[in-house]
């Protein structure tokens, strides 16, 4: 691990319980995000994205059936922290969070700048004033009027409310901020906006994101790296030149392949099927029943396969991979 | 040049060919104090006209609050016109009551944005199906079933018997979404109204859905109306669009045209902000509009996109509202910049 790198996940897993046996939400996720980049998330709904991020921020529901692996922050293993040291010493401070539809997050009843000072004067123990001075730089940060800090939050249009809880997180100055699908809700100008206010928070303070999203081809204004989440395992990492120009997994080409052009005449396809069930996954390549390109061992669980300095779960690369890890043997569920 | 000063259709071709013909509509709500005062309006739709042709598919494309969703209701007349006129087969709808409601609406199939909202939890896929089916009167049993199978079997949930005693929690995202559009088919109609169709679904279904949507518009020869605010969605399968900009149809003409040739500042801005997947993205800033589209109660006076316009004309664009001109013949914009014959759009000023 050298000096550059700012979040290192290691076999990171988080499974639920339900009535009928283990979720495996997140299964053995491993990646790695160096400082002042992004890494973008990608996947469908069910895929165990927004478990890994709130499995990075430990934010956990109570039905948690096993939660472990490690979380390296700046080579600090914050797994190690109890609950108590992780809020007061990690979240808000050194990772922070946007939540899906995160304009509906915000609390109705308390004014919009009093709730971007909230972080300020918890974490960063300033006094009401100072958190509320900062809320001010805040939102010129992500071009919202000033004069809406003693708004409520039903008095702002949506791309404003996102607007403001990006500011939220922002407040703290952390090194790393999650993204959870922050445009999705949004109209395309309002979209575009965003993106262009996460673009120069990232060029101006150096921070990091996790990008959490299905939209590929937004994804693409923020992305330095993209790891393909599919069945709750990562299956592909990328960096975007590649990724965007010829991505690896058969899966990650038929994503790109169902995104519909512009321009060109190519017609976008759509991958049969549906996803497998994350209560009992198969014990093979967890795509194989999609997957256009299926052989014999493909039956197999594939290692993680080094294919250009590029991680990849799929047989196809075994021949050409420079490196080989095995899988985490999928017999320890009990 | 040529100012079209009847604000009229691309291409209007003889009147039998007519299904759907918008004149003039207002769609406007009442802003009361009180409960009774009046205070003001909501010009949710204000003096849009065009014309649908059978088995022709149009998409209108908009922002959130620009009207397009209001427009799609009154043509389901769950709104009243305030002024103006629908004419379907040739026949004024806007006063329908009763009977003759409900005969028009069964002619009309509805695709909802959301599969799950739109799908009553507690009732199994044959009941949601049989429904509409009892509703206009099909008395016979048997027949209903077998509308019921063939509608399933038309959008591809089969075996069927599989599906039938499901509830919509037991499907996915793709599949509630056929049921959605097998309940749309099912009485056959004339005329299918689609309100962002593909947008709650996951990338790796969208464009099955889509496909299945043109096909059933090429095999029922369908009129379809497809609301979107996707313009790369649109291309799979409407041959005219509307842009549709604070409760205006700023820019009528046929996708490749707009593809190709977006004449309207706020068309063009669209398609800048439209992503396609690119590493090189990530490199640089989009150019976006400043502003937000305006609050329909007080529109902005002349053209209603000015204050967020690049092309900007002092004493012009806030004075007067443009008319239609029609630069290139079939494409229709309201935009003083056509005024003197220009047929693209201009640089941006410096």
């Amino acid at each position: 691990m050298n000096n550059d790198t700012l979040l290192r996940a290691e076999d990171l897993v988080l499974y639920f319980k339900t009535r009928r046996g283990l979720v495996q939400a997140v299964d053995h996720v491993s990646f790695e995000l160096h400082k002042n980049k992004a890494v973008v998330i990608l996947g469908e709904s069910g895929c165990g994205k927004t478990s890994m991020a709130k499995a990075i921020l430990r934010l956990l529901p109570r039905n948690v059936g096993e939660y472990r692996g490690k979380i390296l922050l700046n080579g600090q293993d914050v797994m190690q922290l109890s609950d108590e040291e992780y809020r007061t010493q990690i979240r808000w401070v050194k990772i922070s969070m946007v939540p899906q539809a995160a304009m509906n997050a915000l609390n109705p009843v308390i004014r919009v700048g009093e709730q971007v000072a909230e972080p300020a004067i918890i974490h960063l123990k300033k006094s009401k004033e100072e958190a509320l001075e900062m809320a001010r730089e805040m939102f010129q940060n992500v071009g919202v009027p000033v004069d809406f800090l003693t708004r409520y939050p039903f008095e702002l249009s949506g791309g404003m409310r996102q607007r403001v809880a990006i500011a939220m997180a922002l407040i703290t100055k952390p090194d790393l901020i999650v993204l959870d699908e922050p445009t999705s809700a949004l109209d395309l100008l309002t979209q575009a906006n965003i993106m262009n206010v996460l673009k120069t928070i990232k060029w101006e303070t150096g921070t990091s994101y996790i990008l959490i999203t299905h939209d590929i081809a937004t994804s693409s204004e923020l992305a330095d790296e993209v790891a393909v989440m599919y069945a709750g395992q990562i299956i592909e990492v990328n960096n975007a030149e590649s990724f965007f120009a010829e991505p690896l997994h058969p899966y990650s080409q038929k994503l790109m392949a169902s995104v519909p052009k512009l321009y060109g005449d190519e017609e976008p396809d759509f991958i049969p099927g549906r996803p497998p069930s994350l209560l009992n996954p198969p014990t093979g390549c967890r795509f194989a029943d999609r997957c256009h390109l299926r052989f014999d061992k493909c039956d197999e669980e594939p290692p993680t396969f080094i294919v250009g300095g590029h991680p990849v779960k799929c047989w196809l690369y075994e021949q050409e991979a420079s490196q080989v890890i095995p899988p985490v043997s999928a017999g320890e569920v009990s | 040049m040529s100012v079209a000063t009847q604000p009229q259709s691309v291409s209007t071709q003889s009147q039998d060919d007519i299904l759907v013909s918008v004149q003039n509509l207002h769609v406007w709500f009442e802003l009361k104090k009180w409960g009774f005062s009046h205070v003001g309006w909501v010009r949710a739709v204000d003096n849009v006209s065009f014309d649908l042709k059978r088995g022709e598919a149009i998409a209108i494309v908009g922002e959130s609050g620009c009207g397009k969703s209001s427009l799609m209701k009154t043509l389901l007349l769950l709104n009243r016109p305030h002024k103006g006129r629908i004419l379907f087969e040739g026949k004024d709808i806007s006063n329908l009551k009763g009977k003759e409601l409900k005969a028009f609406r069964s002619q009309i199939g509805f695709v909802q944005q959301d599969p799950y909202g739109a799908l009553p939890p507690f009732m199994p896929v044959h009941r949601i199906l049989d429904e509409p089916l009892v509703i206009n009167g099909v008395t016979n049993k048997k027949e209903r079933e077998e509308r019921i199978r063939a509608a399933l079997a038309e959008v591809a949930l089969t075996p069927v018997d599989d599906f039938l005693n499901k509830y919509p929690h037991m499907l996915s995202g793709g599949q509630q979404q056929r049921v959605v559009i097998a309940r749309a088919m099912i009485l056959e109609p004339k005329l299918l109204v689609a309100d962002e169709p593909v947008s709650m679904l996951d990338a790796s279904v969208r464009v099955e859905i889509l496909r299945l949507l043109r096909k059933l518009q090429e095999q029922h020869n369908l009129s379809v109306m497809y609301i979107t605010h996707d313009l790369s969605t649109v291309r799979f399968f409407s041959e005219r669009i509307f842009v549709m900009y604070a409760g205006k149809l700023v820019e009528q003409t046929h996708i490749e045209e707009l593809l190709n040739n977006p004449l309207h500042p706020y068309a063009k801005a669209l398609l800048t902000g439209t992503s396609v997947p690119d590493a090189a993205n990530a490199k640089h800033l989009k150019e976006v509009p400043p502003g937000e589209p305006p609050s329909l109660v007080n529109p902005p006076s002349g053209c209603r996109f000015h204050p967020r316009c690049e092309h900007f004309m002092a004493g012009k664009c806030e004075v007067d509202e443009p008319p239609y001109f029609e630069p290139v013949p079939g494409h229709l914009v309201q935009c003083w910049l056509y005024e003197d014959g220009r047929t693209s759009y201009p640089e941006p000023p410096k």
